[in-house]
């Protein structure tokens, strides 16, 4: 009897949806004994790592400070990916939108008025869009692999940002903290509910979710992007411009990462620092596929990568274990959702020692066994 | 200029090109039979965090060296259980290679952040007091010379070993090499095996020789930059070997930068292996009919046969 996988014949829509839910109680039970190894009660250290976090109205609005980001990316990805662009680059362009909103922040440092905040945001749209334009470029037209320079335009960008912080953007009255001044009332996102930190961006990523679940279900455009992802010939033969479609996913990727950081400096942080993103671009690849890169899914976890976060400063507080722990979860949660995704198209059957499908394999043994054994 | 300076350039361009070297002769055997794991910079990492701790309670830089090689060895056998035998993705299951290696070694590797190694210069005696040549050639440590080792022992075996013809069998078609009576399985077992050994071992070297210390993703893109290597090499181990101290070189710009007296932000400057990366791939890829005829058939894709 051995256990062997069979392919569907179809992909199961039923799988497509429990594999993520597998995938995170897989990650749950791993995560238990890893707790367990480390000395630590294991149900009581998950309740510090997942319960905790969210168990007051003012954790609640962390958390939903912390998925804003998150979800932005993540959306951003998803029809990157729906396309069958491997935009590895959502932190690159969250820190240039971070950057270059803090720029335009510190320039209009003096400025009052409403319409100060919508140019800094504006800023870091932009600049993420810019950011993202350099590997579709390379891309449409000198064919470069989109993985390796987004990831290499990471590191790029990681560098200008503390470049700036250290260099020209650090606050001439901050002690020569790599910090650069706090921005002024006009560029600071307003909070929308008293008494806690959520601010106006977290509604960005809402818009963000309707909207990219507008184009891509209910626009030719979408379609073209989902058909170009599927098949690439085919939407060659159709007639559909690659090219434009390519140049069209990776500038709306970028934006959507771009407001997520110039969102973080004018919104939790209030400044530019070196580290805006505890790596919440990378983080928004495993949030996209976790959830099967539609809006709705995203938005679930998205949620749950917030959640991870806090859990980790959660338990460094009160279990005294490091806060890397989060990116522990964050692989393996990884790793559990392509391992169930097999699932979609294969199912597992149980075969018997003696079945139909064997047969032919069995008696060529036997044959074997026949002739040695003369 | 003195000789002095192009002497001193001349080592940290070899020190530095040595990690990249290592790293992408595994991954150029491990494509070669098909297979791509971009979760370099993860199997590296852990391997300078484990190779780190080992060496640190044992006080055996040998041990250390070991220990690295098992992690990344371990890390690699994971790919190749979730791609091969669940069908994943290549590339999206490298990609949480590494997000799970950033993750794991930055969590297991917490307590040993500061702490240092005492670490031992090896040198060559007699050929190393030879002026110029005794400084660039032969007063390196023992892995520059073990590296290039490697790297010959690759160009030979897929040059003129039968084993090597199986390992490109294998990447260039996987049902022929099948249907041959080959174990397409066995073949990428131990390639990305392998790939994952050597990178372990590269991570081994950041922590153990070049700095030697552990800082969490002290890797800094090397796993990536070397992915980008295999490219540029076009598959070809000689021309990885090239590329691999043309990449130490532009690592250590910075310094050859502001020995020239050149006031430009050590931030600014720190990007410019990951520059240099881009423009490479840029020229390279430019024309895609090449790499097409460099790059093994079924690289990344999945094989189905073997069930």
């Amino acid at each position: 009897m051995r256990i062997k996988l069979e392919a569907r014949g179809q992909q199961s829509k039923l799988m497509s949806y429990a594999s993520p839910i597998l995938a995170a109680v897989l990650t749950l039970i791993c995560g238990a004994f890893l707790f367990w190894i480390l000395g630590k009660p294991p149900l009581q250290a998950l309740h510090t790592f997942l319960i905790m976090p969210i168990s007051d109205p003012y954790r609640i609005a962390e958390l939903l400070v912390k998925a804003g980001p998150i979800v932005l990316c993540a959306i951003g990805l998803s029809i990157c990916f729906r396309a069958n662009v491997w935009n590895i680059g959502a932190e690159g362009q969250l820190l240039m939108g971070g950057l270059v909103g803090s720029c335009a922040a510190l320039w209009l440092l003096d400025a009052q008025g409403i319409w100060v905040l919508p140019v800094v945001l504006l800023a870091g749209i932009v600049a993420g869009a810019a950011w993202a334009a350099i590997p579709a470029f390379l891309k449409n037209y000198f064919n470069t692999n989109e993985i390796l320079s987004t990831i290499m335009l990471n590191y790029i960008s990681l560098n200008i940002l503390l470049h700036g912080v250290h260099g020209p953007l650090k606050d001439p009255d901050g002690f020569n903290f790599p910090e650069s001044a706090m921005f002024s009332d006009w560029q600071i996102m307003p909070i929308i509910l008293d008494g806690t930190r959520l601010h106006l961006g977290v509604t960005f990523a809402l818009l963000a979710m309707v909207g990219i679940w507008v184009l891509m279900s209910r626009t030719f455009v979408g379609f073209q992007i989902k058909v170009l992802g599927g098949d690439e010939r085919s939407a060659h033969f159709a007639g559909f411009k690659e090219k434009r479609l390519v140049w069209l996913c990776l500038l709306i990727c970028g934006g959507l990462a771009g407001l997520a950081g110039v969102g973080e400096v004018t919104g939790p942080i209030g400044q530019l620092v070196p580290n805006i993103s505890p790596g919440y671009g990378y983080a928004a690849i495993i949030v996209a596929f976790l959830g099967r890169l539609h809006p709705l899914g995203i938005l679930f976890a998205g949620l749950l990568m917030a959640l991870l976060y806090m859990g980790g400063e959660m338990v460094q507080i009160q279990l005294d274990l490091p806060r890397a722990i989060t990116g522990v979860f964050q692989g393996m949660l990884l790793l559990f959702l392509l391992i169930c995704d097999v699932l979609i198209a294969y199912r597992f059957v149980i075969e018997k020692s003696v079945s139909k499908r064997v047969e032919p394999s069995i008696s060529i043994e036997s044959q074997t066994v026949a002739i040695e054994g003369k | 200029m003195d000789m002095d300076l192009i002497a001193n350039i001349l080592f940290a361009t070899i020190r530095m090109g040595t990690p990249l070297l290592i790293v992408a002769i595994g991954e150029l055997v491990c494509e070669k039979s098909g297979v791509l794991n971009l979760g370099q910079e993860g199997m590296m990492l852990m391997g300078a965090v484990v190779g780190f701790m080992i060496a640190f309670h044992t006080d055996s830089l040998i041990m250390g060296f070991i220990a690295a090689i098992v992690a990344g060895a371990l890390m690699s056998l994971l790919f190749a259980l979730v791609t091969m035998h669940f069908y994943a993705n290549q590339v999206a299951t490298g990609l949480a290679l590494t997000i799970l290696g950033v993750g794991l070694s930055g969590f297991i590797g917490r307590g040993y952040v500061g702490e240092a190694l005492s670490s031992a210069e090896f040198q060559i005696p007699l050929l190393s007091s030879i002026p110029f040549f005794g400084k660039v050639l032969f007063s390196h440590d023992a892995l520059v010379y073990v590296s290039i080792g490697i790297a010959i022992a690759v160009y030979w075996f897929f040059k003129s070993t039968r084993a090597g013809l199986i390992v490109k069998a294998v990447g260039e078609s996987p049902e022929s090499a099948q249907s041959l009576g080959l174990s397409v399985l066995k073949v990428r077992y131990m390639a990305i095996v392998f790939g994952g050994s050597m990178a372990g071992l590269a991570g081994g070297y950041l922590s153990l020789i070049d700095t030697p210390l552990w800082a969490e993703n002290m890797t800094a893109g090397r796993g990536w930059i070397a992915l980008a290597l295999v490219v540029f090499a076009s598959w070809r181990v000689e021309r990885a070997v090239f590329g691999a101290y043309l990449f130490g070189l532009m690592s250590i710009m910075h310094l050859v930068l502001q020995s020239f007296g050149l006031a430009v932000s050590s931030n600014l400057l720190a990007t410019l292996p990951y520059v240099a990366t881009v423009v490479v791939l840029v020229l390279l890829s430019r024309n895609q009919q090449r790499i097409k005829l460099f790059a093994p058939m079924s690289l990344g894709k999945s094989f189905h046969g073997a069930h």
